[in-house]
């Protein structure tokens, strides 16, 4: 497995299927861990930053935590690796742009990947297509039960595991879905699914697209609370309550927009498809739009011939970083435009 | 149909029935004046907002300014100033400014009650598991599930005992 192999193909959790895909994009659960006996990394010299980096990069190998994993030193990393791991969703944008000895542990298929030196420790992550966080969650504490054994946790008999920011103390876990709500978006119900978060304690951001993050279609719940519930109640409210009520009110406002301008919908997504399939220079921005109209018209039976997992690809594979790694090449953003349509004429089949 | 905002005239995402002396009346807000009214809050508070906000308020202090960890020496300004702590005992050594944030942040909770790493030993695993029966126990009573509560006591019991 090489870094280099990556930017072809999106990770298998975009693949678009799993539970619910026609609302839920993917998947994610986190863990936040710290080492007993060590400073959080803000309080660490350079001299301890080093020396938990090769620590936690040697067991974190020696643990075999996949069957293949991939280290990648992020700070030895050029800067169009650090943006492709940002956009493949497996660092943060905080872990690419620091400048202390740090990496990242990916699995083969990069449903796991562990981030070291992050705000914390160690960050796990476990990703999956569609909803499915039960599994997830097994994945992941199997993850954090190998790890265990090798190193010991910094654990607070009343407060959980310890965590270099408060709003992470207790499990640890932060469980995110990302949905794809662009009827909610059209009918302006999106206001009262922000609020309906606010009240379950959840956060709600925007997701995809370079500039203004709520400015899609798509959008990343979370869990605020960490304390004072298993791992599996998080887990549970979120599929019980939470999730199927977004899922609820998109299918309804998907229901209700095509029974009032059917005819409307489908021309969008269809003009949508047919600007993809004809440009010749087009915008990040703008490719997020029109793919999220054409998915909407796939999941409404408007479109036939493009199916989710070649949109889902594209959403990926048309960001910057993506691109230029494909075209291996750097390309400024007016060559980007025309590099990105040539390549989505060409996957949407008109080329 | 869409309703504007009885206030300002901008699109309404707020609406209410009220009932008083058996008048029923419609009010259609929109977000920004449902919050001047107090009718709602501003959505999506990100979690960075409710630190900054509560270290705010708590800031003025004496006290918790002079807070000092003697592990890592952290103090408290410092973590008010960098939002991140300095090491495993500022828990400890800013207890009375962290358990209040703690409680507003994480819906009125203070332990853990989940998962527990087998090298912090048995102690912790078995409060966390009394924890977790006692609140099985709660709801069952709260069902009226008075076997299974019975049941649930004998264990609460067995455990403590051992």
């Amino acid at each position: 497995m090489k870094l280099a192999d990556l930017p072809h193909s999106a990770g298998e959790w975009l693949r678009g299927s799993g539970p619910m895909h026609d609302v839920v994009i993917s998947s994610r659960i986190r863990l936040a861990r710290n080492l007993a006996g060590m400073p959080f990394l803000s309080q660490c010299s350079a001299e301890q930053q080093n020396e938990l980096e090769g620590r936690l990069r040697r067991e974190i190998l020696a643990a075999k935590v996949a069957d293949e994993v991939l280290y990648v030193d992020i700070a030895g990393a050029n800067e169009l690796d650090r943006r492709l791991l940002v956009e493949r969703h497996l660092i943060s944008r905080q872990h690419a742009g620091a400048s202390h000895p740090r990496g990242v542990a990916i699995s083969s298929d990069e449903t796991g990947a562990i981030m070291v030196n992050e705000e914390d420790h160690l960050r796990i992550q476990v990703l999956r297509s569609g909803l499915d966080l039960r599994d997830a969650v097994d994945d992941i504490h199997r993850t954090d039960d190998m790890l265990e054994q090798r190193l010991d946790y910094a654990f607070h008999q009343r407060y959980g595991y310890l965590t270099a920011c408060p709003t992470n103390v207790g499990t640890g876990l932060r469980v995110s879905v990302m949905l794809h709500l662009p009827a909610l978006k059209m009918t302006g119900e999106i206001d009262k699914a922000f609020r309906a978060a606010n009240d379950m304690h959840l956060a709600i951001r925007g997701l995809f697209g370079e500039g203004t993050e709520a400015s899609g279609d798509f959008f990343q719940v979370s869990n605020q609370t960490t304390l004072g519930k298993t791992e599996e109640q998080i887990v549970e409210e979120f599929l019980g309550e939470m999730v199927p009520h977004f899922i609820e009110y998109e299918r309804r406002a998907r229901a209700s927009v095509m029974k009032r301008r059917g005819i409307a919908i489908d021309d969008k997504a269809q003009r949508s498809l047919a600007l993809l399939r004809n440009t010749r220079l087009i915008s990040s921005d703008e490719t997020m739009y029109l793919l999220s109209l054409v998915r909407l018209g796939v999941n409404l039976d408007r479109i036939d011939d493009v199916d989710l997992q070649t949109i889902n690809e594209l959403f990926l594979l048309t960001q910057p970083a993506h691109l230029q790694r494909i075209l291996e090449r750097e390309l400024s953003p007016e060559a980007r435009a025309e590099a990105r349509a040539t390549y989505i004429r060409r996957r949407l089949g008109t080329d | 149909m869409k309703q504007d905002c009885d206030k300002c005239g901008k699109p309404a995402t707020v609406h209410l029935t009220e009932i008083t002396d058996g008048q029923k009346v419609e009010k259609h807000l929109c977000e920004d004046c449902a919050a001047a009214e107090g009718i709602t809050v501003k959505a999506n508070l990100p979690i960075s907002q409710l630190l900054e906000d509560f270290i705010l308020q708590t800031s003025g202090h004496q006290e918790t300014s002079d807070l000092e960890c003697d592990v890592c020496g952290m103090t408290f300004s410092e973590f008010r100033r960098r939002g991140v702590l300095g090491c495993p005992n500022d828990y400890d050594a800013f207890e009375p400014v962290l358990l209040p944030m703690l409680q507003r942040s994480q819906e009125g909770a203070c332990e853990h009650i989940g998962k527990v790493p087998r090298r912090a030993g048995s102690t912790q695993k078995k409060h966390n598991a009394i924890l977790r029966l006692r609140a099985q126990l709660k709801a069952a009573v709260a069902s009226e599930h008075y076997e299974k509560a019975a049941e649930l006591r004998d264990r609460i019991q067995e455990l403590e005992a051992s």
